[in-house]
């Protein structure tokens, strides 16, 4: 849109984006190669191009089941985030309560606590529960940092939709559910869309938390990646088409949020 | 300070065909330096777009731009020396007052003292002498246009001042008092001064031209008085006024018209092509008249307004609307009446293809 | 936040299943290690109340200032890189159309890699015989390995963090930048300024709010980093990559000193609360009159 330095901004960006493709590219281009073939040569590109380790992570249970664990906590979580953050979001945004300012502040604590301080409570905490390797339980420890998250996002957008149409639908004479779900709802339809892209961003991407409260029913793929080392060596092709079927769902997920994912990252307060 | 010629047209694509295709149809135009000239027309109509051609926000994809006989067409707003003032406030949050309005002298390397005297007499003209050291970001909507305004008024050279409806966000009781203020400047910086509004009576009350616009078409362009008297074409016939002006179709036949078969007669000297015409007649100037006088039709009323400084009758005439505005001496009929109103006046204008048909004497 | 919105104290049964959650998630554990840190568990029956020993004991311990030391220059070097890296990358950021759907997936990509897969894929590319960063590097002649050298293993990290996370600051600035109104520009184009002129008076004042955010999250986040540093270098070589969460996790996990790991916990916690409060009311006195003018 500038013209002046024009050639200078493209010639940036490309060397940005080149920047940020190269080690994902590298990690793709050894996906598609054997083992030896790694260990052996040095190629830019894969000389026998090869589905087989791709092949080995679809039908080897212990490794595709890590994506389905993965994928259900992270479900599990979006949806109590979203759920308990939802009326939440919409107390702040619209009134004035005892305390609303120091609950608020006090949400967004749980996001600067390190999770590593959480570490052996949480440990105790659902081994005393018996929840421990469950899916429910990571669910509820991301609780920790989504759904303060959830809350602030959501706020943000729901803070753009002005109050009159609350009252417009008060004195219509909806109740406070039917106006809730049938007309709030879908006016802040993008907030909702954001605030799920981050619960499942959040969610997918934690492995401290993730791999400390499991160990076999709901490992998590973040966990089953660190047991590629076998007799033969280090499962490096393996290990890769691993890695880059982990970047596929949130490649996904960024592309039906791509309108809103800017705003989304500025809580809405744009 | 310059004379601003158009000669253009834009298009959306690279290949107009249709009337569609264009923002503006091919219009030609011209400025007087020093004169004060409104752009009225509803959404859509092209006003924006002819005032970013005139400022140099955008290019026209056909024809010439000329300042002082200079063609400008590709030339930056900077180099045209234009100044434009936006609908909501542009100013810069982290100046002062005083900074914002020096920003454009100062960017042009003007001197300090001579910086310093532009900047004091233009906020005084604008009234905002006692804010030049406060934070711009802190004023309210009405002072923060003054400084948008200040900022182009600041340099001394600038070609002509644009406006691109700067009033929408102020408030309303503080309306009338920034138009008064721009009235004043251009009285006494006589700058050419182009204001781009949907609303009739800014445009009207502000400039001595206007120029109407729809679909991209410059309808007319002329004094408030020749828009409200003879407008060119029914677009602004209806635009203008309130309400707008009446319309009816008719026969147009030797010495008269017939409405409704009803035949009604020329006093004057009067005579129109024969064929289909639109008749068209201000709610200000439809009188009542009398059964028989050759120029009146019977009417029933059926709603009465008394507005306050006039009643505002609604009549219905085989089956179209009129409405007329009765002074308040008169006493008004009453809802059901019939009454009838007198068309054919030295006022009534006609239209074939909504453009105005001169009648011939 | 709080102009003219009605009182009414019955919200609070809106806010009340956040409330739960999150004391659930939080405030259960937090009981729990503030217990643990004044406690000495001998064994589960013997527990001896022994007051601030152990806070006393894990400030005096020199590997945790050196710890922290390394997470306090890490942190800032994470911060005085990636910000600015994130602004220019926001600006050169195309507007609209499908050039910007395809950069804008292309940027945010590496946010959405399970944190230790970012480890890995670091781990592969900085090896000279497999990984394209490596083997360049032994090609040129550098003897480049982020094992065996500290100062090595310190720029891979923090290269390895400036990929990951800038696009963070990058959206966040992104998202600044299309809320400002075209008439803006246009009206600087008429003013006649300067592109420096535009950035400094227009763009980066209207971005404040957002890279305000960005501030926060990269300083909080930098700071409690654990994941990435670990699957590449495992801390090492030596101790040049260990961070504060590392060295929490080794003390709470690997020697089960629960009183002192448990004293850390909330002395790193409140060194993050402590910061973040310090640098969020700077910001705020950045500009406060900017709440005033609301959106144009």
């Amino acid at each position: 849109m500038r013209d002046g330095n024009f050639k200078a901004r493209w010639l940036f960006l490309i060397a940005y984006l080149v920047f940020a493709l190269l080690p994902i590219y590298w990690m793709v281009n050894m996906s598609f190669k054997t083992n030896q073939e790694i260990l052996s040569s040095f190629t830019l590109w894969p000389t026998e191009f090869t589905w087989a380790n791709y092949k080995t992570i679809f039908t080897d249970p212990s490794w595709y089941s890590g994506y389905v664990n993965s994928l259900i906590y992270v479900g599990i979580n979006t949806a109590i985030s979203l759920t308990v953050a939802l009326p939440a979001a919409y107390a702040f945004s619209r009134y004035r309560f005892l305390g609303d300012k120091h609950v608020f502040f006090w949400l967004l604590t749980n996001r600067m606590t390190p999770p590593a301080v959480f570490l052996l409570p949480f440990f105790q905490l659902y081994t005393t529960l018996g929840l421990m390797d469950t899916h429910i339980a990571v669910a509820l420890a991301h609780l920790l940092f989504n759904v303060p998250l959830a809350v602030w996002i959501l706020e943000g957008f729901m803070s753009g939709i002005p109050r009159e149409i609350d009252e417009t639908a008060y004195i219509d004479g909806y109740s406070f559910p039917r106006f809730f779900f049938t007309i709030f709802l879908p006016l802040i339809k993008a907030g909702v869309g954001v605030a799920a892209f981050f619960c499942f961003m959040f969610s997918w991407v934690e492995l401290l938390l993730a791999r400390t409260l499991t160990s076999v029913n709901a490992k998590p793929i973040v966990a089953t990646m660190t047991r590629t080392v076998s007799a033969s060596g280090m499962d490096w092709a393996t290990l890769a088409a691993a890695g880059v079927l982990t970047i596929v769902p949130g490649a996904i997920v960024i592309w039906f949020v791509r309108h809103y994912i800017a705003k989304g990252f500025a809580m809405g307060r744009v | 300070m310059a004379l601003i010629e158009l000669d253009l047209a834009h298009a959306y694509g690279p290949n107009p065909r249709t009337d569609d295709d264009y923002a503006l149809l091919p219009l030609k135009m011209a400025f007087r330096d020093g004169g004060a000239y409104a752009l009225l027309g509803p959404s859509g109509c092209g006003k924006t777009t002819m005032l970013n051609i005139i400022s140099g926000l955008l290019v026209p994809s056909q024809g010439t731009v000329r300042f002082d006989g200079r063609d400008v067409t590709r030339d930056s707003p900077q180099q045209r020396n234009i100044a434009q003032v936006f609908q909501f406030p542009v100013i810069y949050d982290t100046m002062t007052v005083a900074q914002n309005l020096a920003f454009p002298l100062r960017n042009r390397r003007v001197p300090e003292a001579e910086i310093r005297q532009r900047v004091g007499r233009i906020a005084e003209m604008l009234e905002l002498s006692g804010q030049l050291d406060h934070r711009a970001a802190g004023l309210s909507a009405d002072q923060k246009q003054k400084i948008s305004l200040g900022r182009g008024l600041v340099r001394s050279d600038v070609s002509a001042v644009l406006f691109d409806e700067p009033l929408t966000v102020i408030d309303p009781h503080l309306k009338w008092q920034l138009r008064r203020k721009l009235k004043q400047i251009h009285h006494e910086l006589k700058l050419t001064l182009i204001y781009v509004t949907h609303d009739q009576v800014e445009a009207l009350t502000f400039a001595d031209e206007v120029v109407v616009m729809s679909r991209g078409r410059a309808v007319q362009k002329g004094a408030a008085a020749d828009l409200f008297e003879r407008p060119a074409h029914t677009f602004v016939g209806h635009f203008i006024g309130s309400p707008g002006m009446n319309f009816l179709p008719a026969q147009a036949v030797r010495g008269g018209v017939l409405v409704n078969e009803q035949p009604l007669a020329f006093q004057e000297d009067r005579r129109l092509p024969e064929g289909p015409v639109k008749l068209g007649i201000r709610p200000e100037y439809l009188r009542l008249g009398q059964a028989g006088d050759g120029r009146s039709l019977p009417a029933r009323v059926s709603r009465v307004q008394d507005i306050g400084t006039y009643f505002l009758l609604t009549c219905e005439l085989g089956g179209h609307t009129l409405k007329s505005r009765l002074g308040a001496e008169a006493a008004p009929p009453a809802e059901g009446d019939t009454v009838h109103l007198r068309l054919l006046d030295a006022h009534t204008c006609f239209y074939r293809d909504e453009q105005l048909v001169e009648a011939t004497a | 936040m709080n102009n003219h919105k009605p009182v009414n104290q019955k919200a609070w049964w809106l806010v009340l299943p956040v409330i739960l959650c999150v004391a659930f998630s939080a405030v259960l554990p937090l009981m729990t290690v503030v217990n643990y840190s004044v406690q000495d568990i001998i064994s589960p029956q013997r527990r001896v109340f022994v007051g601030t020993e152990w806070f006393v004991m894990v400030m005096r311990d020199s590997d945790l200032h050196l710890a922290l030391w390394r997470q306090i220059q890490f942190s800032l070097a994470v911060l005085l890189i990636e910000i600015p890296l994130g602004i220019a990358l926001a600006l050169s950021m195309p507007a609209q159309g499908w050039r910007a759907s395809v950069v804008l997936v292309i940027v945010a990509l590496s946010l959405l890699i399970p944190w230790n897969v970012v480890g890995t894929i670091w781990q592969i590319f900085g090896r000279s015989d497999i990984g394209l960063l490596g083997h360049t590097l032994l090609k040129l002649g550098v003897d480049y390995s982020y094992t065996g050298n500290p100062e090595h293993a310190w720029w891979t990290v923090l290269i390895m963090d400036v990929w990951h996370w800038t696009p963070l600051v990058a959206l966040l600035a992104y998202a600044g930048l299309r809320s400002i109104p075209d008439a803006y520009y246009q009206a600087a184009r008429i003013d006649g300024a300067s592109q420096w002129a535009v950035f400094r008076y227009i763009q980066l004042p209207k971005m404040r709010g957002v890279l305000m955010i960005a501030v926060l999250l990269r300083f909080m986040d930098s700071f409690m980093i654990y994941t990435e540093p670990f699957v590449l270098t495992g801390g090492g070589p030596g101790n040049a990559t260990t961070f504060l969460s590392q060295y929490l996790t080794t003390k709470a996990v690997g020697q089960f000193d629960l009183g002192p790991a448990a004293a850390f916990s909330l002395i790193y916690f409140f060194i993050i609360l402590l910061f973040c409060f310090v640098l969020y009311n700077w910001m705020q006195s950045l500009g406060t009159s900017d709440k005033e003018q609301g959106h144009a």
